[in-house]
């Protein structure tokens, strides 16, 4: 009877997965395969007729983007908005955490609900509201500024300020999703540590310093990566917000692997450029865990 | 008195901190109500003189608007439904089917976790292409169906399930579809109502992929219809305003009615994860 159920329940098992893995099988593992085939291809639009003029140029593609100012450029400008916007989120996330969590605090589940807004509304449309939001006659934030005695700022008009207004933008929508983990995990400080010390006589920041933050380290590096992932991926709010200028200065990697592939229809280089950023992904990723293990000795 | 000032000054920055997050949002409702033109003016209004919804009518009619709202539903309602029904499936079988291999195979998909969506994009606009998938609302659902989070999502909630209950309807005699169905489906609901949501709101947001896949207008979800217009009625600020208001609600409204169950979502795989 046992041996029985063994059976079926292997044969039920592969059976639940397959819609799963098939679909996953066809629509990702083959893609990426055949991506990292294609990306060493000179693959582009007279191939897409005919996928037999494709030739294979070994690295060429790679060589080529890395000889490319554009792609530099492009590689810069997500630097940029990765090393300070990524800190930005956290800090806005942290201060936003710790205000909720306060034991004084009161309406904590509405304000918890308030910051996480701007994580569930659509990139796009927010991206555009922002975009008037900024105007240098008409928007509401020059006229803030303006109130503090501040000249109005063409923020995305100027190179030196379209990265930083993009940056702010992705301040606001984000800082929500960290707050929420980051509040989780603040909840499972142990209380007993804040008494100990409160007999201690230490104050509230001793108690964020010598307690709170050694308690989240853990968290604020799953944190530290989960935003920097999603921050080398800008996209959405380049495209329609600037659509990369003025002068390239908010292009990033993926808009600048947009515009090789779709609009100039270069799809082995573009592919390439892809895989460029999965591996700087990736050493960003690595690097951030090996200072976690830095700190902890 | 030092208590009441700390807690003075702590609810006057969460109230400062809420009214500057919403702020946008709140501008973005106020302007697409406003008369043409009265949003660009210096300085800038807070409130429109007269609302007037005629920036929604003409959403509707004259830029139909309606299509890709039909688009959009279209795509994150089917995604979801199929993707809660294929991912529930191998979560479950992950988490409480023995059989060998299982965890290998487990292991080799959290892998993929790592891969960016972008390097995915192109070879797969290509396997679309070829499948004459490309410029229909098949192909912007595709990505969409099934998903490794979503299937790491269910097992670990699934885990839980007590061996003893699935013995006990073996012993009855259940198949085992059978018992997923009637069994485990009722057991692990609150867990698939979170994916389901999170799944909503993210293929509704989806932009970058609706974008390089569908190229008809008549096909555009709404985030895609909504970048194309702005190139062509930047000037017309309440008029895009409304178009924000109207691809904005409808994932509000589905956050708001479902906050408890979508935070859970927001917190699988971080804290203990």
């Amino acid at each position: 009877m046992r041996a029985d159920w063994r059976g079926a329940q292997a044969r039920a098992g592969w059976a639940f997965l397959a819609p799963a893995l098939i679909l996953i099988g066809a629509f990702f593992v083959l893609p990426v395969a055949a991506g990292l085939g294609l990306s060493f291809t000179d693959f582009d639009i007279y191939a897409i007729g005919d996928p037999g003029v494709a030739r294979f140029t070994g690295a060429g593609n790679y060589a080529q983007v890395l000889r490319e100012p554009e792609f530099w450029n492009a590689l810069r400008n997500t630097l940029y908005f990765v090393a300070v916007g990524g800190p930005l989120t956290i800090l806005a996330s942290l201060a936003a955490a710790l205000l909720v969590n306060d034991r004084r605090a009161r309406w904590k589940g509405l304000f918890r609900v308030v910051f996480f807004t701007p994580v569930v509304t659509t990139l796009v449309a927010v991206s555009i509201v922002w975009r008037y939001l900024y105007h240098p006659h008409y928007g509401l934030i020059d006229e803030a500024l303006g109130l503090l005695g501040i000249h109005p700022i063409d923020w995305l008009g100027d190179p030196h300020w379209a990265m930083p207004a993009i940056m702010v933008l992705a301040v606001w929508k984000n800082f929500g999703y960290t707050m929420l983990i980051l509040i989780a995990a603040l909840q499972n400080v142990p209380e007993e540590l804040y008494e100990a010390a409160a007999l201690d006589g230490a104050g509230g920041w001793a108690r964020l310093v010598y307690i709170t933050l050694p308690a989240l380290r853990p968290t604020l590096l799953f944190v530290g990566i989960i935003t920097v992932i999603g921050q080398f991926q800008v996209f959405a709010e380049p495209y329609v917000m600037t659509q990369g200028g003025p002068l390239r200065s908010t292009a990033t990697v993926v808009l600048y692997m947009y515009e090789q592939g779709f609009r100039w229809w270069h799809l082995g280089l573009a592919t390439a450029i892809a895989f460029i950023l999965f591996a700087i992904m990736l050493a960003a990723t690595l690097v951030q865990m090996r200072l976690q293990r830095g700190a902890e000795r | 008195m030092k208590r009441a000032l700390h807690d003075l000054t702590l609810h006057a920055a969460l109230v400062a901190g809420a009214l500057l997050t919403l702020a946008p949002l709140a501008w973005m409702v106020s302007a697409s109500l406003m008369p043409t033109g009265e949003a660009n003016t210096a300085p800038p209004r807070l409130w429109p003189s007269a609302p007037t919804l005629a920036h929604y009518v003409e959403l509707f009619t004259r830029l139909n608007l309606a299509r890709s709202l039909l688009n959009s539903t279209a795509v994150a309602l089917t995604t979801t439904l199929a993707s809660v029904l294929i991912n529930g499936m191998a979560g479950y079988a992950f988490a409480k089917l023995r059989f060998r291999g299982r965890d290998r195979v487990f292991q080799a998909l959290l892998a993929a976790l790592v891969v960016p969506a972008q390097v995915v994009m192109l070879p797969l606009f290509l396997e679309l292409r070829a499948l004459g998938l490309v410029n229909t609302l098949w192909g912007a659902m595709v990505p969409g169906l099934a998903s490794v989070f979503g299937i790491f999502m269910v097992r670990q909630y699934a885990l839980a399930v007590p061996d003893d209950l699935l013995d006990a309807a073996r012993i009855d005699g259940a198949g085992e579809f059978r018992i997923f169905w009637s069994v485990v489906l009722p057991v692990i609901r609150p867990i698939l109502l979170t994916f389901a949501a999170f799944n909503f709101l993210n293929m509704w947001n989806d932009f970058m992929w609706p974008l390089i896949v569908l190229s008809d207008s008549a096909r555009y979800t709404l985030p895609v219809a909504l970048a194309n217009l702005v190139g062509e009625h930047v000037q017309d600020t309440e008029l895009m305003m409304a178009g924000a208001v109207l691809t904005v609600l409808p994932v509000l409204a589905v956050f708001l009615a479902l906050q408890r169950v979508y935070i859970r979502g927001a917190l699988v795989g971080s804290v203990k994860g």
